[in-house]
């Protein structure tokens, strides 16, 4: 029987070669590249450059205005108030529908996870009301309401509440089996449970839902508010475009739709983002 | 002295979709304190089931179940479990906060307190330099010893650990039992071990429960396993004679 044999590499040997580069710095082209909000930024000029272009080839104004004339009538009716009042409008009924749809939805699955029946009401209720489109539900909604604030947060509550139900209950039947057991062997049960386990542990799949949530009544405010705005002394963004629109305003028609998609991507890219890095990311549980 | 774990006679059935399955049947040992109490047996033994019924997952169909004098009947922090799985660590909390959650959870200890513990057993496991690190940054072998250092910082009445070594790469794994026998001298805390490696029930244990399949019975009880030692090849002899004694049916079966 033969014995193994270590052979040791000279020492000097090693520290003789000049080490090959182990580290290179980026260059700051290459640190900005890697900016996800930098790359995005230069999509957004490519594409208003391409408005620019196109409006300026088509030359009629009613049709399509160009990106430059549309950003002086929304500097115009930013600055004569106009935008932020009709803004402040739409927000704050979007704050209501969305604050109370998110309330029923907490209710619906906190019910669905503590009982079996409760989660066959959940899983019934949302397949049958979830295709439903909000929209479709707002001749009833203005019979049973009227013109007013309160048929735009029952539609609004309409298109949020099946969303975020739905992926908070998905979110809180994937927390794994361990997780729960390590909360039970803790003595928590009932609501501290539910609030110091589960939701935490969800929290990416509740994320998703409350961007869902958060797009779906955003475009369905502005639709409702195109059908019927103007509530309660004064409309909202939508009814802007709309009242613009027959004024034959075209610019002010697009500066309206500007301003809705810039108030999608500012809480796209800045609120739900910033959560994002400070919670799922952080914790490395994005899903 | 009355045993800290008392289990006697306990029968754990639980129900699949399609039929009620027996994962052990009249089972009965005691534990006493600071004992290393291990359960090896093969897969289908039932031994993370009977740990699962003394960390009160499941109650016992038959037979009584007593943790220094009360029966058990719920999960609770008098018996800490730490599990196989990596993902036993909340991951929204840091090393620090994963290790005083249990504390502040029961109140059993304020929160300056809790605090000071947690770090005292984060340090014995020698974490103190991941102490405010999110768990998705961290090793397995990291991981579980943050969970062991969680479970010891409750100072509970018995650790119950669930192979927790299992999914580790071998050289981590070997560090990992060394760490925790280092632990056991310092502070004689009570652990139920469950482990399908005889190896490991050999270093870990000083007393193993030998448990045989379908359903899980009490095969035989090894004592005294602390008395031999890898030197002398006594332990390598032990685990031959455990080897073939869970395994003799199985061989004459086939």
């Amino acid at each position: 029987m033969g014995e193994a044999r270590i052979l040791l590499r000279d020492a000097a040997e090693l520290t003789a070669a000049a080490p090959a580069e182990v580290e290179r710095k980026l260059t700051v082209l290459e640190l900005l590249w890697n900016d996800g909000f930098v790359r995005k930024a230069v999509i957004i000029i490519f594409l208003a450059a391409a408005w620019e272009t196109y409006g300026t080839i088509l030359n009629n104004p009613l049709l399509f205005p160009t990106f430059h004339d549309t950003i002086v009538t929304m500097f115009d009716k930013v600055r004569d108030g106009t935008i932020p009042l009709r803004a402040w409008a739409s927000l704050k009924v979007l704050f209501m529908g969305y604050a109370a749809g998110i309330a029923l939805a907490a209710i619906f699955t906190i019910l669905a996870i503590s009982t079996r029946i409760g989660t066959d009401f959940l899983e019934t209720i949302t397949a049958m009301f979830n295709p439903l489109p909000a929209i479709a539900l707002l001749p009833l909604a203005l019979i049973w309401f009227g013109l007013g604030n309160g048929s735009l947060v029952f539609v609004l509550i309409h298109s949020v509440l099946w969303p975020v139900a739905l992926n908070t209950h998905s979110g809180f039947k994937s927390v794994s089996n361990t997780l729960r057991m390590v909360g039970r062997n803790y003595g928590l049960r009932g609501l501290p449970y539910v609030f110091r386990v589960l939701i935490p542990a969800a929290f990416a799949s509740i994320l998703t839902g409350l961007k869902i949530g958060w797009a779906f009544a955003w475009r369905t405010l502005i639709a409702a508010e195109l059908v019927f705005g103007v509530s309660s002394g004064q409309g909202g963004l939508g009814w802007f475009i709309f009242e613009n629109r027959n004024l034959l305003d075209i610019p002010a028609v697009f500066a309206g739709l500007l301003t809705v998609i810039v108030i999608g991507l500012i809480v796209e890219n800045l609120i739900f983002r910033t959560i994002e890095r400070n919670t799922v990311q952080k914790w490395g549980t994005q899903s | 002295m009355a045993a800290l774990l008392d289990v006697s006679d306990v029968t754990l059935r639980y129900k699949t979709s399609s039929a009620v399955v027996t994962a052990t049947e009249r089972v009965s040992f005691t534990v006493d304190r600071s004992d290393r109490f291990v359960l090896l047996g093969p897969s289908g033994c039932g031994k993370s089931t009977l740990l699962k019924a003394v960390g009160g997952y499941m109650k016992p169909s038959e037979g009584k179940m007593r943790i220094s004098g009360r029966e058990i009947s719920e999960p609770g922090a008098d018996r800490m479990m730490i599990f196989q799985e990596f993902d036993q660590l909340l991951p929204w909390k840091t090393v620090l906060e994963n290790v005083m959650f249990p504390l502040l959870m029961t109140r059993k200890l304020p929160r300056k307190e809790a605090e000071m513990r947690a770090r005292a057993y984060i340090e014995k496991v020698s974490l103190t330099r991941v102490v405010d690190a999110y768990p998705h940054t961290l090793s397995g072998g990291m991981k579980q010893r943050v969970a062991i250092a969680r479970g010891m910082a409750m100072e509970p009445d018995i650790l119950l650990m669930d192979e927790p070594f299992a999914a580790l790469d071998a050289l981590t794994r070997r560090t990992c039992q060394d760490e925790l026998l280092q632990l056991w001298a310092e502070t004689k805390f009570t652990v139920l071990f469950v482990t399908h490696s005889i190896a490991e029930a050999i270093k870990i244990g000083n007393r193993i429960l030998l448990l045989s399949p379908h359903p899980g019975r009490v095969k035989a009880e090894v004592i005294d396993v602390d008395r031999v030692s890898g030197e002398d090849g006594s332990a390598a002899r032990l685990e031959k004679q455990i080897h073939d004694l869970l395994f003799a049916d199985a061989v004459t079966a086939h």
